[in-house]
């Protein structure tokens, strides 16, 4: 098995036997969709209006809330200077943290999400789309998000910090996904948000860990 | 025959220079013990040694390979302060995978590498249920399956007993007898046989 499968592999372990960092994030997701129809309106009309916006905007937050534990544990512990002196390729290990994290909090979401779109009234072809959306570009807030927590680690307190650098990169993501989902309810073509997403995801996969790898280097210096 | 060589190294941390123009030639066979007060720089020059921290100056070669070349850093074993082990995995699952990213070893060499260190029976235990000298006889195991000629060790015997110290002195001893060389931090005194000190 090669390094990239083991430290998948260990990352998936140490996230299945510590649960309370998988779930939180997505029951935070859950619980902030959930809300909206309370504080706005239960009308089915507006709700189907803003459901994209709503799960978007959830899911993003989810996913910051989970970043700050990507490497977090792993410089506590002293993990992190042993990857660092490794012979191994250092953004190949990043990517494969990354997979992980991806897998413990994109897949979960985007699983969710169906259910939270007819909760909010979404009908079968915008649920259709989220799920889309979601699916092409969860893992790129996992790269980008990868590289804030990069910068950041080794520094307490850092939420706040991190969502200041990370929170404008998203944005794009957040446009075109949530404009693709409320395109489509009225017939228009969304090919364009899609091919957006597309490739946003390829040069963040090309890029992110590259750069995660150097300010890793630069933080623990 | 290896050998490690360091030229004019100087550390500065914050206003604090910790040591200037260090030079030191360490043979195969050599075991280097380094002593300082805290804050002294021992940690800092461990991590410069290893790869980890840049120096603000000097140069460092294993033969003829420098700092961060592929053949030094595939040479070198070092252990932190830190433990370098997640509390949810076991024992085995923690040094198979600090393994992993050195060289790969067979799971029976690591079982025998923590029986060896006195650790028999805990294979599938999860670190986080360890005492803390438990949890350094974990990754010194590590020490028995490596390959590397160079052991970089940073306060090696913290939280061992009187037992493992004398385990661990053992295995630098006859990893030094096999050609390879040792550089350790310390603030203890220590049986090994032939060592040299270097006090920051």
């Amino acid at each position: 098995m090669n390094i990239y499968l083991q430290t998948l592999k260990r990352d998936l372990n140490v996230a299945i036997r510590n649960p309370s960092s998988v779930l939180n994030p997505l029951l935070f997701f859950v619980i902030s969709v959930s809300l909206f129809p309370l504080a706005i309106s239960p009308e089915a009309t507006t709700l189907s209006q803003i459901a994209a916006g709503i799960i978007w905007v959830a899911s993003m937050l989810a996913v910051l809330l989970s970043l700050n534990s990507l490497f977090h544990h792993d410089f506590e512990n002293g993990v992190l200077e042993q990857m660092l002196i490794s012979h191994h390729s250092l953004p190949l290990l990043i990517l494969s943290k990354i997979t992980a994290h991806w897998l413990l909090t994109g897949i979960p979401i985007i699983l969710l999400s169906p259910l939270l779109g007819l909760f909010l009234f979404l009908d079968n072809e915008g649920v259709k789309i989220l799920m889309l959306t979601l699916l092409l570009a969860t893992p790129s807030l996992s790269l980008i998000g990868a590289i804030g927590a990069s910068l950041i680690v080794g520094i307490k307190n850092s939420g706040m910090l991190l969502s200041l650098l990370i929170l404008p990169l998203y944005i794009p993501i957040l446009i075109f996904a949530s404009s693709a989902v409320s395109q489509v309810s009225v017939g228009l073509d969304i090919s364009a948000q899609l091919y957006f997403l597309a490739t946003i995801l390829v040069v963040s996969l090309m890029l992110a860990p590259f750069i995660s790898a150097l300010s890793l280097k630069i933080s623990l210096e | 025959m290896s050998v490690l060589t360091f030229n004019n190294l100087s550390c500065q941390k914050g206003y604090n220079l910790l040591f200037d123009d260090l030079s030191l030639v360490i043979n195969s066979g050599d075991i280097l013990r380094i002593t300082g007060t805290n804050g002294s720089g021992k940690t800092s020059l461990l991590k410069i040694l290893a790869g980890l921290n840049a120096q603000e100056q000097g140069a460092i070669h294993l033969d003829d390979h420098p700092v961060k070349s592929e053949e030094y850093q595939n040479a070198v074993f070092y252990l932190g302060h830190l433990s370098a082990l997640s509390a949810e995995l076991s024992c085995l699952e923690n040094l198979k995978y600090l393994n992993a990213l050195n060289q790969p070893t067979d799971e029976q060499k690591l079982i025998d590498a923590l029986n060896k260190i006195g650790l028999q029976g805990y294979e599938e235990e999860y670190c986080g249920r360890l005492s803390a000298g438990q949890k350094r006889r974990v990754i010194l195991a590590g020490l028995f399956v490596s390959n590397a000629k160079v052991w970089l060790l940073d306060e090696p015997f913290t939280a061992l007993d009187p037992q493992g110290v004398e385990i661990i002195e053992r295995c630098i001893g006859e990893h030094c007898k096999q050609g390879g060389l040792c550089l350790f931090t310390t603030h203890q005194d220590s049986a090994l046989k032939n060592q040299k000190v270097l006090a920051l």
